[in-house]
């Protein structure tokens, strides 16, 4: 029974496999091509999907922004008035100085911190440790880099803080110090692999060759690590700035918020990201302050989207060259 | 053999004090954040019971637990992968399978990298522009996890485009060679052989999402809400935002709950994180090729 369906199947796919010859001129168009052909136009949308979602972003925030750019905005005082005062009941003014100094005094000190110790971490990392140790440090680096925002604003608002006024003596611990280190703290790990991968590109021909010249291991890391890798390092202390100017729960809860140009490390500032993210909320839609809001989230789309763009440049630069 | 010059001597010297340098600044960018950590555990670790994490917050969210923040992150991360893994998982189908090396594909890349780089609180405008108010979803999970999930989309496509690559181009000849179409051997040949791979990434999204906090302020997650939500037009609670709300909006909040908040929130994102790794690990000894 079974032999003489197998049979029969076999037959019906030779007469099959005879006829197609003479029903199509070779056309392979049948079910599976069409298949074919859909899941490319699916995956194509997927695949330009990104561009689609860069673009929206940009479109629906300058929507939400645009009377305010249009009627009421003042560039001059936009971005040389340090007076943000979108709800006085005397005079309003929109001057974002002061946030962006905010913002720039802790990304800055973020980057002092972050700059050292993630590139040499890297080094270690990439060049001197071995085996376990390596991979051990570098899973640490990885979950070191997974702790979300609103935690480390929670460790700067109850650990950090009490620690600042013991040490310094300071009335306010929320500053531009703790903001800096918990920053800093924030964007080393992702800077360490960053700056790790550029180290383990560089070829190991160029270890070789310089290790048959007889020189150290430090030796061959100053004179053709670093330099070989220059462009890969510049990449990952640029996206550790972006990093840092995009900055949102951390900076909102370990600045203070205080509208500042701030004089030292100790002062308290407010930080443009956490200004959308404390006053969004209390705003009626539609109204001057809240399209404020989303024109600061223009400037920073443009600022971050510039730094990003850079960063790729400049590492793409070298591996092309 | 030949005899250490003096030069010789000192170079090594001067390499021990560098690396004795470096491992120094690495274990000084690791040790604070696990002293930190400890802390979490220490003064969090006593709030933690079967109560804290199955009751709701009472008394003004001073007291009680946090049942209903635990179920709306569930939600949010849950919603929020029903729209980037298949869009991700495409998307990294065409860069790795189909995009031609050119300028487009470029853009393309650029793109990805740049919606990686947008600040969190600009997706939140975005949401609240598009999904919120232009396509009048209004806050609720579904605008949340809309915005989250075109957040996260680039931890997919790496993840995915990477684990795709990983697999030998001689298993797609072989299996063109057969006469399949290219979705055919997409489906039978290249997937399967990535599909742990493309797993990873998703684990690690998952965990990025739980912790994202400022793109769902605005979009569908609120401060307190007493009930569980129902359908993803409702508004919910979630973790990341419940530890900045007990942290900072809510007077006389006893000092060991938000470190509890903390440390569960810290606890599911870490977990998730070093089960990727694991994963990823395990895989990478199995492999064949």
């Amino acid at each position: 029974m079974a032999s003489t369906t197998s049979s029969v199947a076999q037959s019906s796919a030779l007469k099959n496999a005879a006829a197609q010859p003479d029903n199509a001129d070779f056309d392979r168009r049948n079910l599976d091509w069409y298949i074919d052909k859909l899941v490319q136009v699916i995956v194509f949308i997927g695949g330009i999907s990104a561009i689609i979602f860069i673009i929206g972003i940009f479109v629906f925030i300058t929507r939400e922004g645009f009377g305010f750019i249009f009627n009421t905005l003042d560039l001059g005082e936009f971005f040389t008035s340090p007076r943000w005062r979108p709800t006085s009941e005397y005079k309003t003014t929109y001057g974002i100085l002061a946030l962006i100094a905010g913002t720039a005094s802790v990304t800055g000190l973020a980057m002092i911190v972050a700059i050292p110790f993630s590139l040499g971490a890297a080094i270690y990392i990439a060049e001197f440790a071995t085996g376990k140790t390596r991979e051990a440090l570098k899973v640490l680096v990885e979950l070191l880099a997974a702790i979300p925002s609103v935690v480390w604003g929670f460790i700067g608002l109850t650990i950090m803080n009490p620690l600042i006024i013991d040490i310094f003596d300071v009335p306010v611990g929320l500053n531009v110090l703790n903001a800096g280190i918990i920053l800093g703290l924030m964007a080393a790990p992702i800077m360490t692999s960053i700056a790790e991968d550029a180290l383990k590109a560089v070829p190991d021909r160029y270890r070789e060759a310089a290790e048959a010249l007889g020189a150290t291991r430090w030796q061959v890391i100053l004179k053709t690590g670093l330099p070989a890798a220059k462009n890969g390092l510049l990449g990952a202390v640029l996206l550790g700035v972006g990093r840092g100017f995009g900055e949102t729960m951390a900076v909102l809860m370990a600045t203070g918020h205080a509208i500042n140009l701030p004089d030292s490390i100790f002062d308290s500032v407010r930080a443009l990201t956490a200004t959308i993210a404390a006053e969004l909320g209390e705003t009626a839609v539609g109204s001057d302050h809240y399209q404020a809001l989303f024109t600061i989230g223009i400037f920073l789309f443009i600022i971050t989207f510039i730094i990003n763009l850079t960063a790729d440049l400049i590492v793409r630069g070298i591996r092309k060259g | 053999m030949f005899a250490r010059s003096s030069l010789n001597v000192k170079n090594e010297r001067v390499q021990g004090l560098y690396r004795t340098l470096f491992m120094l600044m690495t274990l000084l960018l690791i040790l604070p954040v696990l002293m930190i950590l400890g802390t979490l555990v220490y003064k969090g670790g006593s709030v933690i019971s079967f109560e804290f994490l199955f009751s709701e917050p009472t008394n003004g969210m001073t007291a009680g637990g946090i049942f209903p923040a635990l179920i709306g992150t569930v939600w949010l991360v849950s919603v929020a992968l029903l729209v980037s893994v298949p869009l991700g998982v495409a998307a990294a189908i065409y860069l790795s399978e189909y995009a031609p090396d050119n300028w487009f594909t470029r853009v393309i890349n650029l793109a990805i990298i740049n919606l990686a780089g947008v600040p969190s609180i600009v997706h939140a405008l975005f949401g609240v522009g598009a999904f919120v108010l232009f396509f009048g979803i209004g806050t609720s999970i579904l605008a949340a996890s809309l915005t989250l999930a075109i957040m996260t989309l680039p931890v997919v496509i790496v993840a995915t485009r990477e684990s795709l690559q990983a697999v030998p181009y001689a298993f797609r000849e072989a299996c063109w060679n057969m006469g399949a179409t290219r979705w055919q051997t997409i489906r039978r040949v290249v997937l399967p052989n990535a599909v742990s791979g493309i797993l990873t990434g998703v684990i690690l999204e998952v965990s990025r999402t739980t912790g994202e906090t400022a793109p769902i302020m605005f979009t569908g997650a609120a401060f307190f809400l007493p009930f569980l939500p129902e359908s993803v037009f409702d508004q919910t609670m979630a973790l990341s935002l419940h530890l900045y709300v007990v942290a900072t909006q809510v007077p006389n909040v006893p000092d060991a709950l938000p470190y509890g908040v903390a440390l569960v929130l810290i606890a599911m994102v870490l977990l998730m994180n070093s089960l990727s790794i694991a994963f990823r690990m395990y895989l990478r000894g199995k492999k064949k090729w």
